[in-house]
């Protein structure tokens, strides 16, 4: 079932939602949010993309498979993590740069933790749903 | 001392598995790391226990948080020696696994969910703090999940089952008994409540509260009646899945609950004579089970429930020479049952089954093969001077010496039981003619050179930690002499982490 009106709203939908994933990752650092809220809610934003317009149309548009976000971010996670060894100091400590950044603000370490998780949420999220649907889309054509 | 290093054992292992999953469906190289991680994993273990042997107790501050605020990372001797066990041991399975393995499952992910398993092992042993504790054992539960499961036989499925429903039930009271003691101590840090628990003016509620976590590492420990997940899941999944199960999965419950029992809830009269019947019908229990099973795999997994009555009894007597038995143990035990668990993967690759009475005349046909599981069994049984002997004498010690009669002659059956049980094995599998109506289906002849010598290293890299954990004694010894006046002397512990005491 294509709803013109959820395809039209999505058009709109999916880039704000993305937005505001962004900025909920952001914010996340001393205020509610952070990088699994915020790949919560893009992932959201992928799924309804994928209920106006087919899991199909949404998979071209991400280009590849969700399933290989989740060793990047795992991969960016893990960096964080053990960056502040090679500054002798315990791993998982904040490294902060000393001058904020216009927009963003202050950038630290756990800014890069929280985005390595954010990215992980996604593909474990996409993975599992679009796997599912998949398999439905294939048992209806049988 | 602080050594912000100490994490590298875990880290290596968080490492490998990211690798494995950039190169996800890509076996070979999926193999290879695997094996290369484990070998570092190696390397960085033996320069942490050498560092804490030399140096002593070695603390890190995650996030350089200061120690009870924040998340202490800990590494005296028992935990680093039990961190350099996990990794050789992690290390032989990663060679057996790579040929050992259907191609299945290696696709389906099998060596990073086995590196996170390895990681949250290494974790668990090194974490100074409680709930972080309890964080390790869900990342172990749920990498185990995935390597029982991998695969989707019918028998794996109902297996797998019975071992999440128990494990959830024992994290749940594991979880349950943190949330109570941080509502009477106000703290997780195991040090610090070391401390904090004395000044607790309602000792009956750290009673209770200790018995919480006797119900969750008991049902992680499979001690008796919380033992029935254990045989009726372990003979399903792939034999190095079995193995990293048998050999280091229950032993981490042992460790919780020496560590908990030493620092946090010294054991007091009822809580002695609970853990001591516990240990005494485990060991009952475990050893008349494994006199009626056939197949191999089921008969280990029996053993592995008698043997952790052993441990269980000695921390229950708690005194030097009982915890010097018991840690003693603990190293010999890992050791050998996971590589029983690998031999017991190599005579399925020989014969095609698991079944006793379908085997027969291995002895025959591979007679060398054959004398490296004798020397492995003998170590089990603790024919004297291999690695089982040396910490029953203790045991034994401490049980006459406290008067534990009951102890001392579950001790003589589990031991009596272990030596026909194993001797039945051999007679069956290596010395009895093979039954003339099985039809042999030999899958490790056709193999090449390379792969055979795959399958049968890790059980020489095993045998021969069990051969130096049995002859070099003495060295052994000192070392858990040490490691017993740690976990008896709790104060270094207390230093190490939140410094000088007044």
């Amino acid at each position: 079932m294509r709803s013109p009106i959820l395809q039209s709203a999505t058009k709109y939908l999916l880039p704000i939602l993305l937005l505001f994933s962004f900025f909920l990752l952001l914010r996340g650092h001393y205020y509610p949010g952070g990088g699994f809220v915020g790949g919560l809610v893009a992932s959201i934003a992928f799924v309804l993309h994928s209920f106006s317009n087919g899991t199909e149309a949404t998979m071209r548009l991400l280009k590849r498979k969700p399933l290989s976000l989740i060793p990047v971010g795992l991969g960016i996670s893990v960096m964080s993590v053990t960056l502040p060894l090679l500054f002798g100091l315990p791993p998982m400590t904040g490294l902060w740069f000393e001058q904020p950044i216009p927009v963003i603000g202050m950038i630290g370490s756990s800014l890069f933790f929280d985005l390595g998780v954010y990215l992980v949420v996604i593909g474990v999220v996409l993975t599992i749903l679009f796997t599912i649907s998949l398999d439905n889309n294939l048992d209806e054509k049988k | 001392m602080i050594d912000n290093h100490i994490l590298a054992p875990v880290f290596i292992h968080l490492f490998s598995a990211v690798i494995q999953l950039i190169a996800w469906r890509k076996t070979i190289t999926q193999r290879i790391v695997s094996i290369a991680g484990s070998s570092l994993g190696v390397l960085l273990a033996i320069r942490l226990l050498s560092r804490v042997h030399t140096d002593g107790i070695l603390t890190l501050n995650a996030a350089n948080w200061e120690a009870p605020f924040g998340i202490v990372f800990v590494a005296d001797l028992l935990s680093a020696t039990l961190v350099l066990l996990t990794s050789i041991a992690g290390l032989a399975v990663s060679f057996f696994s790579s040929t050992g393995l259907n191609r299945q499952r290696m696709l389906y992910g099998y060596f990073p969910i086995f590196h996170f398993l390895l990681m949250g092992l290494n974790g668990a042993f090194l974490t100074g703090d409680i709930f972080n504790l309890y964080v390790w054992f869900e990342v172990i539960i749920i990498s185990s999940f995935v390597l029982m499961t991998l695969g989707g036989r019918k028998t794996q499925l109902e297996g797998a089952v019975k071992y999440m429903a128990m494990n959830i039930l024992a994290s749940t009271f594991f979880l349950t008994g943190i949330g109570i003691l941080y509502g009477i101590t106000g703290s997780l840090n195991m040090a610090d409540l070391s401390l904090k628990i004395q000044q607790v003016q309602n000792q009956s509620l750290v009673g209770i509260t200790a018995c919480f976590f006797i119900l969750g590492f008991g049902i992680k420990s499979a001690v008796f009646p919380l033992y029935y997940w254990l045989p009726s899941s372990y003979h399903t999944p792939p034999s190095a899945v079995a193995a990293t199960f048998g050999g280091l999965l229950t032993k981490v419950g042992i460790y919780a609950m020496i560590r908990v029992f030493s620092l946090i809830f010294i054991p007091d009269e009822f809580t002695r004579n609970l853990l001591m019947t516990i240990a005494v019908l485990t060991i009952v229990i475990g050893s008349f089970g494994a006199v009626i099973k056939t197949n191999i795999r089921r008969l280990f997994s029996y053993l592995i429930v008698c043997h952790i009555g052993f441990m269980v009894g000695g921390i229950a007597m708690f005194t030097k020479v009982a915890l010097m038995g018991t840690v003693f143990y603990l190293f010999h035990d890992i050791m050998v049952k996971t590589n029983m668990f690998l031999i017991a993967g190599l005579i399925r690759q020989l014969r095609g089954t698991m079944d006793m009475t379908k085997l027969g005349g291995l002895y025959a046909h591979y007679p060398k093969i054959s004398l490296l599981f004798a020397l492995v069994l003998f170590s089990l049984v603790g024919i004297p001077p291999l690695s089982g002997f040396w910490p029953k004498i203790y045991l034994f010690k401490a049980a006459f010496t406290l008067q534990q009669f009951a102890f001392v002659g579950a001790l003589i059956l589990g031991s009596l039981v272990t030596l026909y049980v194993i001797a039945k094995l051999w007679a069956e599998v290596f010395w009895k003619d093979s039954p003339s109506d099985v039809i042999v289906e030999d899958k490790f002849e056709p193999l090449p050179l390379f792969r055979k010598i795959l399958l049968v290293l890790p059980i020489c890299i095993l045998c021969s930690v069990t051969l130096f954990i049995g002859l070099n004694a003495e060295t052994i010894v000192q070392l858990v002499d040490k490691i017993s006046d740690q976990l008896l002397d709790s104060t270094m512990y207390i230093e190490a982490v939140l410094g000088k005491q007044n």
